[in-house]
């Protein structure tokens, strides 16, 4: 393996993808991964609204219609916004915190494996016209309800990826914890860094119930378990908590890494360090903390009675103070600086104003006796769309734009850029801000259509205008990827020219080992550190140059993945079919004897050599492939 | 000249009006527009949150655009260094208690009214003869229809809710199949239908509901329970009280007094429709199908469909069309043909209670 680009066969090319544990390339799977599952969803979500353009509207059959939400809602969330953030976090935290990969970079690319063949297992779904109906919630008593396969195409599709998920939030624990380079203590770490961090925890302790979760309910549905079958003693409320144990703490494992996100944006385009850096740091690890607290406010309406809502309510309210003092200190970053308007920073200014409106519906609703009206009409819809959307989306398009030259060495359009900014945050306000009023006037969520002459029509068109404004936008990003693929401009080391992070004192893309030498961490921000001290090199060295070690390829990851995908298939058709038991069976046994081979078989990298090395810096001056 | 920009202001002066009226809703479906004293609750701690919202949301806004403008590296110059500050303890401070005071201004409310809109004591309570004080509802939620108990009453509706005005009204919730949530926005908020436990809670109606565009208010179902979610409608007839006595006094009358204003269309019904149906107002919950003995003085057919006996005729002959997924049969021609089915709806329209 050499650093050195040859021209290679597609199939070699491809053979590398599939084997890859390279976390810079994992990072961009991820990102195309979740792009493609983002595109569905918004095909989905398009639907979705065009259906609720006009009353009494037939463009898609009741049934048809709950498949479309269900699916757009967890495509969305699981397939789509998670991944495309473990893009991000996988192609940028090492370089961040200045190690050569994740810790565990074979695990790295099973999570990959895992999230895309569960991803794909959930939608294969579509092509057996059986397809998730209970909402991304899938509360049990209508999960149980629902026939054919739809459900267990989500529990074990879930089941996969979230597997995936979990995989991935430990990975990246321990490589923050144990791979920083020299220097980069906790306090020096880059806000991304720590969102990433805190969003991992909070992913160790949030996951393992929806496991246990999707476990029960795949029982029940595929083995005769009655776990959440009250006629046989179960009990369909545990099925509530145990999916907001995990769903609340997971909005705000997608929310942390976007506010990371914007806190390197805030700072790097505003030539200033990140306002109460401290308490930046503090208020994550608080809201990582309070986001276990108050799973049950998703429950107001289920009767817990008022000691419960209240408790949760007050908790609820709690975490408005840390969001805002984050909110305070962008606003402070910013004040003061000098603020160069780039496209990842006007998605940055976007979502100040945006958040802040989410943010407040959710204290809104919070209050519990209000959440009695609130809760599950479109005020909801409108309220997680803005910090989701708001929030998480715009963290995405904006990242996307910022780290795009590091991750492919080549800079996004930034005229087409604000022209996607444009559309899409016009397009979103317009979708959403509206729906707040929806629900005011008593439209519940989740509806395939509703009657004339309830005063909703003329609030349901502009909302579907305003979709339709988003779609153009995310076109235009498209049509933006793909014409800077092709032309292919390369660019330096810091194209943005204010880079504070140590990801910008590499060349973009970085080479495979990334540091020629582990760098001394002399301070936060550490790159300005450098440039201010006017050092050439932008980076101190903590070693000389020596041999490095590096973890070797593997299609083991892929291979395990598959046994669990086949297996999932014999589950589901064990009941009603003679091959579905040999299959599960088959499936589960295949995982093993590859999870064996991993075992028994030493694999123990191979080391870059010095002189490659000392080339490669070399080479390093004239411009790099 | 002048007259016309008079009229003009005129105009835009009606018009800024209907905006604001429309920005309300309609009036016997929106929570903007209370019609009883929980929703006023709610509505006035949505006014208190609101408020604390919108000032955070000014704040924020103004320093925001305030920065904005001032500090553009196109004013500042290519070159400006800003000064790199860490942090301040103050502003800190400042933005953490700030914060703390609004939350809490808003949590004292919310404790309030979430422990005064549980209070659910009274439900039990009996005078000297042992005769309940309030009036209970068990309300059974179905796939995709609404079942109304008065167990004092001996009565049982379905599909629209007739309650007394100036009274808490309380409710026993819970649902046959799947989830489903029970709310009447104008009135007050939902509380979930489970299928393993019986939820308590009351509303009260303050307004009749005579005068409302249709007579009714509006309910929904809240929680998504299959394909037919959405058509999952109630309706909800306020009266005073002397005329929901006389009510249910008429409803108790139906068991011994059928009414029958198509002698074909009862045979019709006996043959086809009475193993699900009920005409007698008096009984239980736990009915195949909805009570049909109000049907005449319904406000929709099957829960959203206009009320006519053509809507009616449709209904019949194919169930699954107009709400899939729930579980009447439809009726072919071989089964009920069409004289019959004319004679059927005839009956059906004629089963009333009120005048």
């Amino acid at each position: 393996m050499s650093s050195v680009a040859q021209k290679r066969g597609f199939g070699a090319t491809l053979w590398d993808w599939l084997t890859t544990v390279d976390h810079k390339k994992i990072g961009i799977l991820y990102l195309l991964g979740g792009l493609f599952f983002f595109v569905l969803g918004g095909i989905e979500a398009m639907i979705i609204r065009l259906q609720l353009m006009t009353p009494n509207n037939d463009l898609v059959s009741a049934g048809l219609f709950n498949d479309l939400i269900t699916m757009h809602g967890t495509t969305m969330i699981f397939l789509a916004a998670m991944p495309i953030l473990f893009g991000f976090m996988n192609a940028i935290v090492p370089l961040q915190i200045g190690a050569r990969d994740v810790a565990f970079p074979f695990i790295n690319s099973l999570g990959f494996w895992m999230f895309a063949f569960g991803g794909l297992f959930l939608n294969i779904s579509w092509l057996f016209g059986e397809v998730p109906d209970a909402g991304w919630t899938s509360y049990a008593s209508l999960s149980l309800h629902s026939p054919g396969h739809g459900i267990d195409f989500y529990a074990i599709g879930l089941q996969i990826a979230g597997g995936g998920t979990l995989m991935a939030g430990i990975n990246f624990l321990v490589t923050i914890i144990n791979m920083r380079a020299p220097g980069m203590t906790y306090m020096r770490m880059p806000l991304f860094t720590w969102t990433t961090f805190v969003a991992s925890a909070m992913i160790l302790f949030a996951f393992p119930p929806l496991t246990i979760g999707l476990f029960f309910l795949t029982f029940d549905r595929m083995f005769s378990g009655n776990f959440f079958d009250h006629t046989m003693g179960g009990n369909t409320i545990i099925w509530e908590h145990i999916f907001w144990i995990f769903g609340h703490p997971e909005v705000y494992i997608l929310i942390l890494p976007a506010f990371g996100i914007f806190s390197e944006i805030f700072a790097t385009f505003s030539r200033k360090r990140l306002f109460g850096y401290t308490a930046m740091v503090f208020a994550t690890v608080l809201i990582g903390f309070l986001g276990f607290m108050v799973w049950a406010h998703h429950m107001f309406t289920v009767g817990l009675g008022p000691t419960a809502n209240a408790i949760f309510a007050v908790a609820t309210m709690a975490i408005a103070v840390p969001t805002g003092v984050k909110i305070f200190n962008w606003l402070l970053t910013i004040w003061g600086g000098s603020i160069k308007v780039t496209t990842p920073m006007l998605y940055a200014l976007g979502f100040i104003p945006s958040f802040v409106m989410g943010g407040v519906t959710g204290v809104m609703q919070g209050a519990a006796p209000l959440d009695y009206q609130l809760h599950d009409t479109y005020f909801i819809v409108a309220h997680f769309h803005y910090v989701i959307v708001g929030g998480v989306v715009l963290a995405i398009f904006a990242a996307l734009h910022y780290w795009w030259p590091k991750m492919f060495g080549t800079m996004l359009h930034e005229g087409l850029g604000k022209i996607t900014f444009v559309f899409f945050f016009i397009g979103f306000h317009m979708t959403f801000l509206i729906q707040h009023w929806l629900g005011f006037w008593g439209m519940p969520r989740r509806v395939w259509t509703f009657m004339d002459g309830q005063g909703w029509n003329m609030a349901n068109m502009i909302s579907t205008i305003g979709a339709l404004l988003m779609a153009i936008g995310f076109t235009v990003m498209v049509i933006n990827i793909v014409m800077t693929t092709i032309k292919n401009e390369r660019v330096g080391n810091d194209p943005w020219g204010d880079g504070r992070t140590l990801e910008w004192a590499i060349p973009s893309p970085p080479v495979f080992y990334n540091f020629a030498q582990t760098p001394l961490i002399r301070g936060l921000d550490t790159l300005w550190v450098e440039k201010m001290d006017g050092s050439k090199e932008m980076i101190t060295p903590a070693e000389p140059v020596t041999d490095i070690h590096m973890p070797n390829g593997s299609i083991i990851p892929l291979l395990m993945t598959l046994g669990l995908f086949i297996a999932g298939f014999g589950a589901m058709f064990h009941q009603e079919t003679s091959w579905g038991l040999p299959v599960l069976i088959f499936g589960l046994a295949f995982t093993f004897v590859m999870m064996a081979a991993r075992s028994l078989k030493d694999d123990l990298g191979f080391y870059v050599t010095k002189e490659q090395i000392l080339e490669d810096m070399k080479n390093e001056k004239g411009g790099r492939n | 000249m002048i007259k016309g920009l008079k009229k003009w202001r005129l105009f835009s002066l009606l018009a800024v009006f209907a905006v604001f009226l429309a920005g309300c809703g309609q009036e016997e479906i929106s929570t903007f527009q209370p019609a009883g004293q929980v929703a006023k609750d709610q509505f006035n701690l949505l006014l208190l949150a609101s408020g604390i919202m919108l000032l955070v949301i000014i704040v924020v806004v103004a320093i925001f655009l305030i920065a904005l403008v001032r500090f553009r590296r196109s004013k500042l110059g290519e070159d400006h260094m800003p000064e790199q500050v860490e942090g301040s303890h103050t502003l800190e401070m400042v933005w953490t208690f700030i914060p703390i005071l609004l939350v809490l201004i808003l949590a004292v409310p919310t404790v309030y009214y979430t422990y005064k809109l549980g209070d659910v004591k009274a439900m039990e309570a009996v005078d000297e003869d042992g005769n309940a004080e309030n009036l209970v509802v068990d309300v059974t939620a179905k796939l995709y229809w609404w079942e109304f108990e008065y167990p004092d009453l001996g009565i049982v509706t379905a599909q629209e809710l007739v309650v007394p005005t100036h009274e808490k009204v309380y409710f026993n919730l819970i649902a046959a199949d799947v989830k489903h949530s029970f709310w009447i926005p104008s009135v007050g908020g939902k509380l979930d239908t489970n299928v393993e436990n019986v939820n308590k809670f009351y509303l009260s109606f303050e307004k009749e509901s005579e005068g409302l565009k249709d007579g009714v208010f509006y309910g929904k179902c809240a929680e998504l329970c299959g394909p037919s979610h959405a058509l999952m409608d109630f309706k909800v007839k306020t009266l005073p009280r002397d005329q929901f006595d006389d009510w249910v006094a008429s409803m108790q009358k139906t068991a011994d007094e059928p009414v029958v204003a198509n002698a074909d269309g009862e045979e019709v019904f006996a043959q086809s429709c009475i193993g699900c149906h009920a005409v007698s107002g008096v009984g239980e919950s736990g009915a195949q199908g909805p009570n049909l003995a109000t049907f005449g003085d319904r406000n929709r057919v099957a829960g959203f469909l206009e009320h006519d006996e053509e809507n009616l005729k449709d209904w019949i002959r194919d169930t699954q069309k107009h709400k899939p997924g729930n579980i009447m049969p439809s009726f072919s021609e071989d089964q009920i043909s069409d004289a019959e089915l004319d004679a059927l709806a005839d009956y059906l329209m004629g089963l009333k209670v009120e005048k």
